[in-house]
């Protein structure tokens, strides 16, 4: 099988290339079928791999593949190779599985596009980049794939490009994702010095022996991959790009900013484990930023009235659940989250792009209303996915990871309570923005009337997705309920275990109180949106209550403190020196001899009288300086 | 032998395309583009003789013959793996440097040519001169066909940039030429043997202080060319007004020669001063690259923008050359061939540009994507590869310096890598105002015709390659470590 590995990410490749060579000249028929095709195949692919992982677990944990020495020199080197462990697999399946319906989906939902070739000639190269970052062996290639996906989201969040919108979204997103990448590479820079190679698990072995727990390097490196994890991730400073990220077409939000590229931080830090398990510091830090963006962006949630940024900022914040997990600790934990997110999420997404196709590009929940009936099919599966959402209990996978997270938020070695209760409020906030959500959608009355109804293509990934929203968390029961604990079982190859505090009450408690406030954060949302509600009207008269309302829906203006901090100053200081300052330097000189040379034409005037004097007064000088001295 | 062929070639085939020109124009341009392409054909030949040879530490090809015996001048010319690159660079960009000429000069061809010829040649002298006055003549014959290409056929400012270019690069020439009459004298009270060759000159005692003095002698004229912030201002100048090819040659070749110069001369010659002066190299390298950006952000002229850029790229090789870092010494050539080849293909598209739309002005062009879809792809392609993207040859070369010089000066090396995020910033820019947004040129504009995709598929197959394959380069240039003591470590 190891032989094969490099099938996984050549596949989207050579999608590409095709695409993007011979589009023009291809029918649509065939754009689908190469573009979605070529993951399909690479999904199959994967599907064989995975088979073959979990039957014989390969000895060292991992398949390799050296494809071609990159580079080397001195003791730099690095290899275009690829490994695979119990991981990376996970983000192997979920890119490519996911992946492969979300191009399925796609070859209806863009077929009228004019860029069709364009739009699947991306998707593809993102498929690929998103491959190699997961599957890379070194760094220096997992950054390759790491801006390779950059500049995929750039590309496709401003597909549209005629729009100015949208292609501001894409420079932002590009931007402020390349802060993070720039911390990340110095990151890179710092370990090498200090290593001296940056093959990964050299530097998981070495790492150990090399640095001292908590010494200030290693908090420093793990910090500065971090904010690169940050970055991709929207997490808290660097979130601001990802809700604009949605004018781009609802499957990439899909695909790119809800189940894989996003949560390639997540993949990052769970990668480095040993680094940051080696830095208190560094996982406090991650455990706190989780922990605040999830209740920033899920306030954020609640307010908008946008279909994809309600999504957005709900991304936004599951991610910054998987980011308080990675922080406790609790690896495996983050990974399923992320496992069962991706599904949901995509789920929502498609599901989202669905109605607001059907609604002739509607976006504005409080203009839709009343399409329950209109499409069954679009209704049930969007409302598995917001159940999933708000994890309702043991029907949906949401309530299996979330539940395991907000127990180690507490129980985990590096838990505390305070990190509990935030994720607590998160879990309320989640169950009642995805109840408005179902509940303004799909109920009430219909304001806008649907046109066409989509066909199979798009309903049936929709079908399988929600299938597997609920399936996915079966495989993981808390421990006190059910011995099932496949998923953990497997990532725990490539992750240490969790480890638990001494002392604690008894999980079932913690999962009674989960239970509770999902539920009751269920039941607020029926109170505050079912039909016509006093108390939010009352609410609405209430000029406090609507700046808060206001605040939250500008994603608590971060926009504009980078606006006034940072855009302004910099957009002044190159705009006063457009005409670069230090151009006068040379002018000054060019002017100055233009002077002299007026100055001394004057003395060239052709007139004999002149020049007899300054001859005379030339003479008479030397005299009296040569009597003087 | 062959060195002084591919040279010879070059000024005949300069000569040749003027003379011609009279009759037949066509036949003009395919002369040139043969000439060219023959002396590509040699170099690309020269790697035989090349791999032939048992380690690549040494010149393989070494000519040398007298020509002012008494003044102990003589025509040495010499090659290894780094001047290799550069002659191969040269062609290549040679090539295409005839090829964007083909549609766009319609006056005087045949003296066009022959100037761009002729510059090419000073170029490839430069490159494998090993005499010092022979170098110094093909220093100057690189200068004044290019001095002629800015003004004869440049756009409307074409004499105040052309007497700009002239007279900065002149004044560096003239501090050279005192630096190396001085390096001379010194070295014949030293030996006794009044000589210019650089391989004897290799052998002078650097210990007194007035070294220093000649070393920055050479470093200002190579810094101009290169160029180092605060001495680039001839370069927006020149790049904005000169033709298309007169740009090309410009920031793909005539940079390089600076580059070129800082390494074979300023450091082997001047180890200790070279070393002392090494921080205050890199500061300057950091502020260029830091200024170039912020620049190129402000600019509205397509070509300054692209200009500015270059400023900024070549911070990144200031700061490479004098970290004294094997791993940025590499990245340093990498970076001299893949700008080469980036910031020539994003000019080759700037003339293109002009060429349908008559103008170099940003703020007026805007939603050609649609109009464009091939060269929009490429524009994607070189855009990202200026940004430093990975599997791009940039990124290698960048990642090299910075990683290179972070052991060194880490601090330095931190404020350059921001210079990363500026160059996502302008590049981003740049991008969205040609190729997005709404459509504003009314009157229909014809996607890249043939000769001009060979043009670009050329430059994207190379940056791509030069990213994903960057190994035999590296191992043509391995031996630049032994030409600095503190390089060997």
């Amino acid at each position: 099988m190891q032989q094969y590995l490099f099938l996984i990410p050549a596949l989207p490749l050579l999608g590409f290339l095709v695409l993007s060579m011979a589009g023009k000249h291809l029918s649509r028929n065939l754009i689908a079928g190469i573009g979605a095709g070529s993951i399909c195949a690479a999904a199959l692919v994967a599907l064989v791999l995975s088979a073959s992982f979990l039957q014989s677990p390969p000895e060292s944990g991992a398949y390799t593949q050296i494809l071609w020495n990159w580079f080397l020199t001195g003791h730099l080197s690095a290899d275009i190779s690829l490994r695979v462990d119990a991981l990376s697999l996970v983000f192997i399946c979920i890119i490519t599985f996911i992946g492969a319906l979300i191009h399925i989906y796609s070859a209806e939902f863009m077929r009228q596009d004019r860029d069709y070739a364009r739009f699947f000639a991306s998707m593809n190269l993102f498929v690929c980049a998103m491959l190699t970052l997961v599957m890379a062996d070194n760094l220096v290639l997992m950054y390759l794939g790491w801006e390779g996906v950059g500049l995929c989201s750039y590309l496709l969040i401003g597909f549209w490009y005629e729009t100015p919108g949208n292609y501001r979204a894409a420079n932002k997103a590009f931007v402020i994702t390349r802060i993070g990448d720039t911390a990340m590479i110095i990151g890179l820079f710092l370990l090498f010095k200090e290593l001296g190679t940056l093959y990964i698990p050299d530097i998981l072995t070495k790492a150990t022996e090399h640095f001292n727990s908590g010494s200030s390097t290693i908090t420093l490196i793990a910090l500065l991959l971090l904010s690169g994890g940050i970055g991709k991730s929207a997490q808290l400073p660097l979130q601001t790009w990802l809700p604009d990220a949605m004018a781009g077409p609802s499957p990439v939000s899909a695909l790119i900013h809800a189940a894989t590229m996003v949560t390639a931080g997540v993949y990052l830090i769970a990668r480095m484990h040993t680094l940051f398990e080696l830095s208190p510091t560094a996982m406090h830090i991650t455990a706190i930023i989780g922990a605040v963006t999830l209740f920033i962006a899920g306030c954020s949630a609640m307010v908008q009235t946008d279909i994809k940024r309600i999504l957005a900022y709900s991304t936004i914040s599951q991610i910054g659940y998987m980011f308080l997990a990675l922080g406790v600790g609790a690896w495996s934990a983050a990974i399923f989250h992320f496992f069962t997110h991706a599904f949901f999420k995509a789920l929502l997404f498609l599901a989202a792009g669905a109605v607001i196709e059907v609604l002739h590009h509607e976006h504005d929940i409080f203009k839709m209303g009343g399409l329950r009936k209109k499409m069954p099919v679009i209704y049930y599966t969007f409302t598995i996915g917001a159940a999933a959402l708000a994890a309702l209990p043991l029907v949906t996978a949401g309530f299996f990871s979330k539940d395991q997270i907000l127990w180690y938020a507490w129980s985990a070695d590096g838990g505390h309570p305070l990190l509990w209760a935030i994720g607590l409020a998160g879990a309320f906030i989640t169950a009642l923005y995805s109840t408005r959500l179902i509940l303004v959608v799909f109920f009430g009355e219909m304001k806008t009337t649907p046109g066409h109804l989509p066909g199979a293509a798009m309903t049936v990934p929709l079908v399988i997705l929600a299938f597997f929203s609920v399936a996915v968390g079966w495989i993981e029961w808390p421990h006190n309920l059910l011995h099932v604990s496949l998923f953990s079982e497997h990532v725990e190859h490539a992750l240490p275990a969790t480890t638990l505090k001494a002392g604690l009450p008894p999980e079932i408690v913690f999962q009674l109180i989960a239970v509770g406030v999902s539920l009751f954060g269920i039941y607020s949302g029926y109170v505050l949106y079912y039909g016509e509600s006093p108390l939010l009207m009352r609410w609405k008269q209430s000029q406090g209550l609507m700046d808060v309302r206001n605040f939250l829906f500008k994603g608590w203006k971060f926009d504009q403190l980078y606006d006034t901090l940072l855009v302004r100053p910099f957009l002044f200081i190159t705009r006063i020196n457009k005409a670069d300052v230090s151009d006068k330097l040379y002018t000054a000189i060019a002017d100055i001899n233009l002077h002299l040379n007026k100055l001394f034409s004057v003395s060239q005037n052709g007139s004999l009288r002149w020049y007899v004097t300054g001859v005379l007064v030339g003479i008479l000088f030397i005299i009296t300086l040569q009597l003087l001295l | 032998m062959i060195l002084i062929w591919m040279i010879c070639i070059l000024l005949a085939g300069g000569i040749l395309c003027w003379l011609t020109a009279q009759k037949s124009v066509v036949l003009a341009k395919w002369i040139a583009l043969l000439t060219v392409t023959a002396d590509l054909v040699i170099a690309c030949w020269l790697f035989r003789i090349y791999q032939a040879f048992p380690d690549n530490t040494s010149w393989f090809i070494n000519y040398q013959t007298d020509w002012i015996p008494a003044l102990g001048i003589s025509f040495h010319v010499a090659m290894d793996g780094f001047s290799h690159v550069l002659l191969l660079l040269t062609f290549f960009l040679g090539i295409l440097a005839v090829l964007c000429s083909w549609k766009e000069i319609r006056e005087k061809t045949g003296f066009y040519f022959f100037n761009l010829l002729w510059t090419i040649a000073g170029i490839s002298g430069v490159f494998i001169a090993m005499d010092m006055i022979l170098f110094y003549f093909c220093w100057e014959v690189m200068l004044i066909p290019m001095y002629f290409l800015i003004t004869i056929w440049g756009d409307a400012r074409r004499r105040y940039a052309g007497f700009k270019f002239f007279i900065f690069t002149q004044v560096g020439s003239l501090l050279m030429l005192l630096s190396l009459l001085a390096l001379y004298f010194i070295h014949g009270d030293q030996t006794g043997t009044y000589t210019f060759d650089y391989f004897s000159l290799l052998r002078t005692s650097t210990g007194s202080p007035v070294m220093t003095w000649i070393m920055l002698g050479f470093l200002i004229a190579f810094a101009i060319k290169l160029p180092v912030v605060p001495f680039h201002n001839w370069l927006p100048d020149a790049h904005g007004e000169a033709p298309t090819a007169g740009s090309l040659v410009l920031a793909g070749l005539l940079l390089k020669t600076g580059a070129y110069g800082i390494i074979r001369f300023v450091l082997p010659l001047f180890p200790e001063s070279a070393a002392a002066i090494g921080p205050w190299m890199i500061l300057l390298g950091v502020i260029g690259i830091i200024y170039g950006a912020l620049l190129a952000f402000s600019q509205t002229d397509l070509k300054r923008l692209i200009a500015y850029t270059s400023v900024s790229h070549m911070g990144f090789v200031l700061v490479g050359i004098f970290s004294f870092s094997n791993i940025a010494m590499q990245g340093v050539v990498m970076q001299i061939l893949t700008h080469g080849l980036s910031t020539g293909a994003l000019f080759v598209m700037a003339g293109m540009l002009k060429e349908r739309l008559h103008t170099r002005d940003i703020t007026k062009m805007g939603g050609l994507w649609t109009a464009m879809p091939a060269m929009g792809g490429i524009a994607i392609l070189f855009t990202m590869a200026s940004a430093g993207l990975p599997a791009l040859g940039n990124f290698i070369a960048e990642f090299f310096i910075l990683l290179g010089t972070f052991t060194s000066h880490p601090t330095f090396s931190i404020i350059a890598t921001l210079g990363l995020i500026l160059s996502a910033v302008y590049s981003l820019r740049m991008m969205q105002k040609v190729f997005m947004g709404q459509q504003t040129a009314t009157e229909p504009i014809n996607d890249i015709s043939a000769r001009e995709l060979v043009i670009m598929a050329a430059l994207s197959i190379s940056i791509v390659a030069l990213g994903l394959f960057p190994q035999p380069v590296i191992d043509t240039v391995q031996h630049l470590s032994t030409i600095h003591p503190l390089l060997h470590e």
